[in-house]
């Protein structure tokens, strides 16, 4: 049984295996080009927390000790970061539907390696990160938000499209442990708290003690500080990013062993 | 003419604890309703905390009581918004049309879903004063003061409702209900639920002042923060009575027009 599945895996190449996460991500674009009142929610919610909080907490910068006149600015990374927390989440959510539905059960059956499978899942999910991102750049950019240059949009855009791979490899983590979409708001949740619970709202002087040190410990505090240094000083230091960039490969690392270990359990 | 009464007064009993218990069985309801504003609440008061340093900011104890008000509004508001769904549902699955076809007063099939949705109101009303009291928060006006916020919660619940409601009867659709879900905030952004309106950006500022909902939230506010003056007890109420009255004005409508129509 074991030297018959390695056969198949062997006979699996990397041509098939391009092929199948091809395939997952022109179905993914497929929904989103049939379906697109689905994507509105991804988008709408993180532009209106973006709006809504710079007007309702715009005057924090008056306070000693922020780094910028401009909450907007400020505030801009956090949301792109909660856009591709959105559409990662809902990756998670259109697994469950598929598991609830069947068509997951026939995409196990196929001789498809299971990594593949998930990432084709994960990559679609980091480029649909881009469709809030665009959406919140352009309302940003038209509401004043600092130029980051393009190497801090470049850097924003490459951390927006790893923070959409860690949401979507923990939302699978969830749907392959509880194939069910009420798991959803487990999902949104989790990403809610990696996301917020950070120096999202001020920097972390400014933070409350016992928020400064959940902060100083979620390794997404850095990924949103890499991230912000564009739009706040209008450039990019590389002390400042790589630990961002560390940080999001440790993440991607440590959500990728836990989606790859629900992949192998799964049955079949 | 009592003994009528007696019966739909217990079909409404029966169907809000229906609703009730639908929402603690329903992860996807129960979150928006207890999870997001706690997590959102302790973000807030963690990460704006210092907010009230600001010249301009009201006094009070900490920035954990101002908070309070705007958390059990946020949650009332999703409450509304998850009892209108769970009724699109319910018209969806053809369980409204079961009770339709049932001997009892139409309207309290309704009235059944926001006995519910009150039920909830007044539940996140206690949840925060609990979380708030734990976490260092005092209610200046004491146990007056937290029996009076509950009763604006619960009311806002009903009022709030209401529009969730109406909105389910006359689309007959969970998604149209759901879609209704980001408005939530915009409202809430657009009030003095998370900051003083004095101190929030224009024209933000200027449509705060304009808002109901500002009203609703000053009302529970005040008796954490400092003693409830009668002015604002009556900006509250009369919010409340306007908002209550236009949604169930616009369920009555809505729930006609699904009869006449059936659909």
């Amino acid at each position: 049984m074991e030297a018959a599945g390695a056969t198949t895996t062997a006979a699996f190449g990397p041509a098939a295996n391009l092929a199948t996460v091809r395939a997952l991500v022109q179905r993914s674009r497929n929904e989103l080009l049939r379906v697109p009142g689905a994507a509105i929610p991804g988008v709408l919610a993180p532009t209106i927390f973006f709006l809504g909080l710079t007007a309702v907490f715009g005057s924090l910068t008056l306070l000693p000790g922020f780094d910028t006149d401009r909450y907007q600015s400020f505030l801009i990374p956090v949301s792109l970061m909660q856009g591709a927390g959105f559409t990662g989440a809902a990756t998670g959510v259109n697994l469950a539907r598929d598991i609830e539905q069947g068509w997951f059960d026939r995409l196990l059956a196929s001789p498809a390696p299971r990594p593949v499978l998930l990432a084709g899942l994960v990559i679609s999910a980091s480029l649909r990160a881009l469709v809030p991102a665009t959406a919140l750049l352009i309302v940003g950019f038209s509401l004043g938000v600092g130029w980051p240059g393009l190497a801090g949009l470049a850097l924003a855009v490459v951390l927006t499209m790893g923070t959409g791979i860690v949401a979507a490899l923990w939302g699978c983590t969830l749907a392959l442990r509880f194939k069910s979409q009420s798991a959803a708001p487990l999902m949104q949740a989790g990403m809610f708290i990696l996301v917020l619970f950070t120096t999202a709202y001020a920097p972390i002087e400014l933070l409350q003690p016992w928020l400064a040190d959940v902060a100083s410990i979620n390794p997404m505090t850095e990924v949103i500080d890499a991230a912000r240094q564009g739009f706040v000083t209008g450039g990019v230091t590389w002390g400042e990013t790589w630990p961002g960039l560390v940080a999001l490969a440790s993440l991607i690392a440590l959500m990728g062993f836990f989606a790859l270990r629900g992949m192998a359990r799964s049955n079949y | 003419m009592i003994q009528r009464l007696v019966a739909n007064l217990r079909v409404i009993a029966a169907l809000g604890r229906r609703a009730v218990r639908q929402t603690f069985r329903r992860p996807q309801l129960l979150a928006p309703i207890v999870i997001f504003p706690t997590l959102l609440l302790a973000i807030q008061t963690g990460g704006a905390g210092r907010a009230v340093d600001l010249p301009g900011f009201p006094q009070v104890n900490g920035f954990l009581d101002f908070m309070l008000a705007g958390a059990m509004i946020q949650s009332t508001l999703l409450a509304a918004n998850s009892g209108g769904i769970a009724l699109a549902v319910d018209i969806e699955m053809g369980f409204t049309d079961r009770l339709l076809a049932a001997p009892i007063s139409r309207f309290s099939i309704v009235l059944g879903r926001l006995v519910g949705t009150a039920a909830l109101g007044a539940f996140s009303a206690v949840w925060f004063i609990a979380l708030g009291l734990i976490f260092g928060a005092q209610i200046e006006e004491g146990v007056a003061g937290v029996a009076l916020m509950i009763g604006f919660v619960t009311l806002s619940a009903i009022a709030f409702g209401g529009l969730g409601a109406a909105i389910a009867l006359r689309s007959g659709s969970a998604s149209v209900v759901q879609g209704m879900f980001p408005l939530v905030f915009v409202v809430l952004f657009l009030s003095s639920a998370f900051f003083p309106t004095a101190l929030m950006l224009e024209p933000a500022a200027s449509v705060a002042d304009y808002n109901p909902l500002s009203f609703i939230v000053e009302g529970i506010r005040e008796p954490v923060i400092s003693s409830l003056s009668g002015e604002v007890f009556l900006e509250a109420f009369g919010a409340i009575a306007l908002i209550a009255a236009l949604s169930l004005g616009l369920s009555a409508l809505a729930l006609r027009r699904r009869l006449r129509t059936g659909g």
